[in-house]
């Protein structure tokens, strides 16, 4: 494997570590005014993925930073052709990330109130671009062939596009109400149990419709085949066996299920882009691949070294930190949201 | 306004906005470990409260630092991705690092050590507050040494229409490195000196907790001293340096048109009149810039014009002079608040030392109360020397701002940005400033009370 395909693996395990982990606690965030009845249900709602959320968006902000050295012209053209789509992005992730440090710091309902809402606002919103943006880096969006994106901020929004960030919301809930019922208790646990029954199957529904709606929009079969491969497939099947595991009560394979099909899935989407990481609707010709839009050789191996000799203790650390706070949050333990 | 002006309003304004955050928090980080070292060592109670008190401050201002740095990571190439292309290769890496290195550690461990009070040991705790400083001054290392590169390019070559990175160890022994990451590194352990002193001074003139403010200060004036004294020495050292590196930065920043005599005169303020290439009026010190420069009573400094002429000559046609007044005068006042600092935190040492009772000199604590500003004037003024200093380059002498802009971005995009990041930052920024006012008056011993109506359901709207 030379390095332009590894630094491609490289991003794809930054991307996949990023949904499988904002994902929960994205869907956390959007569950709030639903499953929180109470200040307090809220309070352990947001305690419950305290330690964590920001850790957690350092995966993006690495993936970032990964683009920008190992795909400097992937990082360009997606930024910039993107726009206002990442501009949307940031302000919900500005929202989000002052709201879980500002609200609990004045009694007032009001104010209380408008935090949660920024909350609720600031995880839909990155969930959903994300989608749009994933289905069409597929797709393909009109690209020239000095790599620039060429079309406007509606291009972006096909309605192809805002399935699939319609799906990765839902999906996104559901794995946030399964890491509820394994990280509360008491009558949020109960309603977090209920709420993933409840949209378990919209959000497969969805799924379903995504896959075959890809069939029609992008070339994702002709390069995979009608058989797919075993990737999607153990997608799907563990999506399917969500249902079972809730039903058994075996949430912690159920949050891990859904963990998986993120995973799974965003694997596909990788799958389906190589060799392109940017598919050019005007002229194929004019796609950017893990070859033309790589940094020089030499920057790769500096990149490669560095990141081999750091991610094997970035993980350790952000395991050893998900094993301290393994307890579940209840009302009566001191909170610090 | 064309697209290239509006994304440079928008790249400053996003920097400062993020740089009046960041050095207080690898400040208070630094100062909250030093009070945890000292709590875990004597088991004293009160450096204890301190921790609790200082650290709620530094997580309100850590959350805001948190959400403009993203910005700061995706605007280059949302506003610059010519720039991006063309840099990507040597600029990226540093960047990344930094994410991998730094972010990941601080935002770990900070959720370890809010989270963790009684969750993790005495010691795992302190490490974990350690662990945040390191990451913090690392992030400081490495986005500086992305910055040195556009100040001072090195380890590159070019190659296809872009710059390469050839050498990663030249990058990393960047000389503009060394100086900028000690000048930034103890700007903002200042940052966070000054920040604490101020609190104290105001807490210590009202006379509530004596005890626990004194002792904050006692820790703080010891960080403000060395960190304010090196600040300095440090500044000096980089102005050498600049006078080789950047000559046209040096230049503009002493709004000097024509080269100076073989003594020069260090100009104090002057009226700059840029158009006819003139200062109409200056007050200046005889022989202080070539102190300044070359730490000799003589020696000459090259003048705008003429490195103007030169720099026609080797890189054709065009304006190489920087906005002058702005770099003239943010270099001034950068001078002025950063020497009043150190004259502060010297007089503070001198009292503490003597054992003089800090509660008997109320004006020198009111002066320090305001001086709680100093380090952010510092701050802001040094960045913008620093970057405007170097126009019209992004990339000194590889690269101009002009070119470096996204191609396919409009400038109604960007307005539309511009105006929706500031109208966030603003009201960001007052929710933050009402906050920390808050949480300053309340002092230590905040007594949460159980907030009756925390069981009472909330109406859903659905």
């Amino acid at each position: 494997m030379n390095l332009d395909v590894l630094w491609f693996v490289l991003i794809a395990i930054l991307f996949i570590g990023y949904f499988f982990l904002e994902g929960f606690d994205f869907g956390v965030g959007m569950l709030l005014p639903f499953i929180g009845k109470n200040d307090t249900d809220r309070r352990v709602m947001i305690n419950s993925i305290g330690p964590f959320w920001d850790g957690n968006e350092v995966w993006l902000i690495t993936a970032g930073g990964a683009l920008f050295a190992a795909f400097p012209n992937w990082y360009a053209t997606l930024f910039s052709g993107f726009y206002l789509a990442l501009f949307l992005l940031l302000l919900a992730l500005i929202a989000r990330g002052v709201a879980f440090e500002f609200r609990g710091k004045e009694q007032n309902r009001t104010w209380r109130s408008v935090w949660d809402w920024l909350i609720v606002l600031g995880s839909v919103a990155p969930a959903f671009i994300w989608g749009v943006a994933l289905a069409d880096m597929l797709k393909g969006v009109p690209i020239n062939a000095s790599m620039n994106y060429v079309g406007t901020f509606f291009d972006l929004l096909s309605p192809y596009s805002v399935l699939v960030g319609a799906a990765v919301v839902l999906m996104f809930v559901l794995h946030g109400a399964l890491f509820l019922s394994l990280k509360t208790e008491g009558d949020v646990q109960e309603r977090a149990e209920k709420a993933a029954l409840r949209v378990g199957g919209p959000a497969t529904t969805l799924l379903v419709i995504v896959v075959i709606l890809s069939y029609f929009y992008t070339d994702i079969f002709r390069k995979m085949g009608i058989d797919p491969g075993p990737v999607p497939m153990i997608a799907g099947l563990a999506l399917l066996s969500v249902r079972y595991f809730i039903g058994t009560k075996r949430y912690g394979w159920a949050f891990a299920m859904t963990g998986l099909t993120i995973a799974l899935s965003t694997v596909t989407v990788f799958l389906g882009l190589f060799p392109r990481v940017m598919v050019s609707s005007l002229n194929p010709q004019w796609s950017l691949t893990v070859y033309n839009a790589a940094s020089n050789h030499y920057s790769l191996v500096v990149m490669s070294i560095v990141a081999i000799t750091l991610v094997p203790f970035v993980l350790a650390y952000q395991i050893w930190s998900y094993w301290t706070f393994r307890k579940r949050v209840s009302p009566t333990d001191h909170m610090d949201y | 306004m064309d697209q290239l002006i509006l994304s440079r309003l928008q790249f400053g304004v996003t920097t400062v906005y993020h740089f009046l955050f960041v050095p207080l928090t690898i400040g208070l980080a630094f100062l909250l470990a030093v009070m945890e070292t000292i709590y875990v060592r004597t088991g004293n109670e009160t450096y204890r409260r301190m921790v609790q008190f200082w650290g709620k401050l530094f997580l309100i201002n850590f959350s805001v630092g948190v959400v403009t740095g993203i910005i700061q990571e995706f605007q280059f190439g949302m506003n610059w991705s010519n720039y991006s292309r063309f840099v990507g290769d040597v600029f990226g890496a540093p960047l990344a690092i930094e994410a991998l290195l730094a972010f990941f550690m601080e935002s770990t461990f900070l959720g370890v050590w809010l989270f963790g009070w009684d969750r993790v040991s005495k010691r795992v705790h302190l490490a974990s507050i350690w662990l945040v400083s390191i990451g913090t001054a690392m992030s400081a290392f490495w986005i500086l040494t992305a910055n040195s590169f556009m100040q001072e390019p090195v380890g590159y070559t070019i190659r296809n229409g872009h710059a390469e990175m050839s050498n990663f160890f030249a990058l990393l022994g960047n000389t503009q490195l060394w100086l900028e990451f000690p000048h930034v590194l103890m700007g903002a352990l200042a940052t966070g000196a000054f920040f604490v002193l101020g609190i104290s001074a105001y807490h210590l003139l009202r006379k509530n907790h004596v005890d626990l403010f004194k002792k904050s200060f006692h820790v703080a004036i010891t960080v403000a001293v060395i960190s304010s004294v090196l600040v300095v020495a440090v500044g000096h050292a980089q102005a050498q340096h600049l006078v080789k590196a950047q000559p046209m930065k040096m230049a503009a920043s002493e709004a000097l048109w024509n080269t100076s005599s073989e003594h020069a005169p260090w100009t104090l303020v002057a009226d700059i009149n840029t158009a006819q290439h003139k200062d109409p009026f200056e007050i200046q010190i005889p022989y202080m810039l070539s102190i300044l420069a070359y730490n000799s009573l003589s020696g000459k400094v090259e003048g705008m014009n003429q490195l103007q002429a030169a720099y026609v000559q080797q890189y054709g046609p065009g304006n190489y002079i920087p906005p002058v007044a702005v770099t003239f005068w943010s270099f001034r006042i950068m001078v002025v608040v950063g020497t009043l600092m150190m004259f502060l935190a010297l007089i503070g040492a001198y009292m503490v030392l003597r054992k003089k009772e800090l509660l008997g000199y109320r004006g020198y604590l009111k002066w320090m109360v305001w001086a709680i500003s100093f380090p952010f004037i510092g701050n802001t003024t040094g960045w913008l020397m620093t970057e405007i200093g170097r126009q019209p380059w992004i990339v000194f002498g590889l690269q101009k701002t002009a070119q470096g802009v996204s191609p396919t971005v409009s400038a109604g995009e960007v307005l539309i940005t511009l105006l929706g990041f500031i109208l966030v930052y603003t009201v960001m920024g007052i929710v933050d400033v009402y906050l920390m006012v808050k949480y300053v008056r309340l002092g230590p011993d905040e007594h949460v009370t159980d907030d009756p109506s925390a069981q009472e359901p909330i109406p859903s709207l659905f």
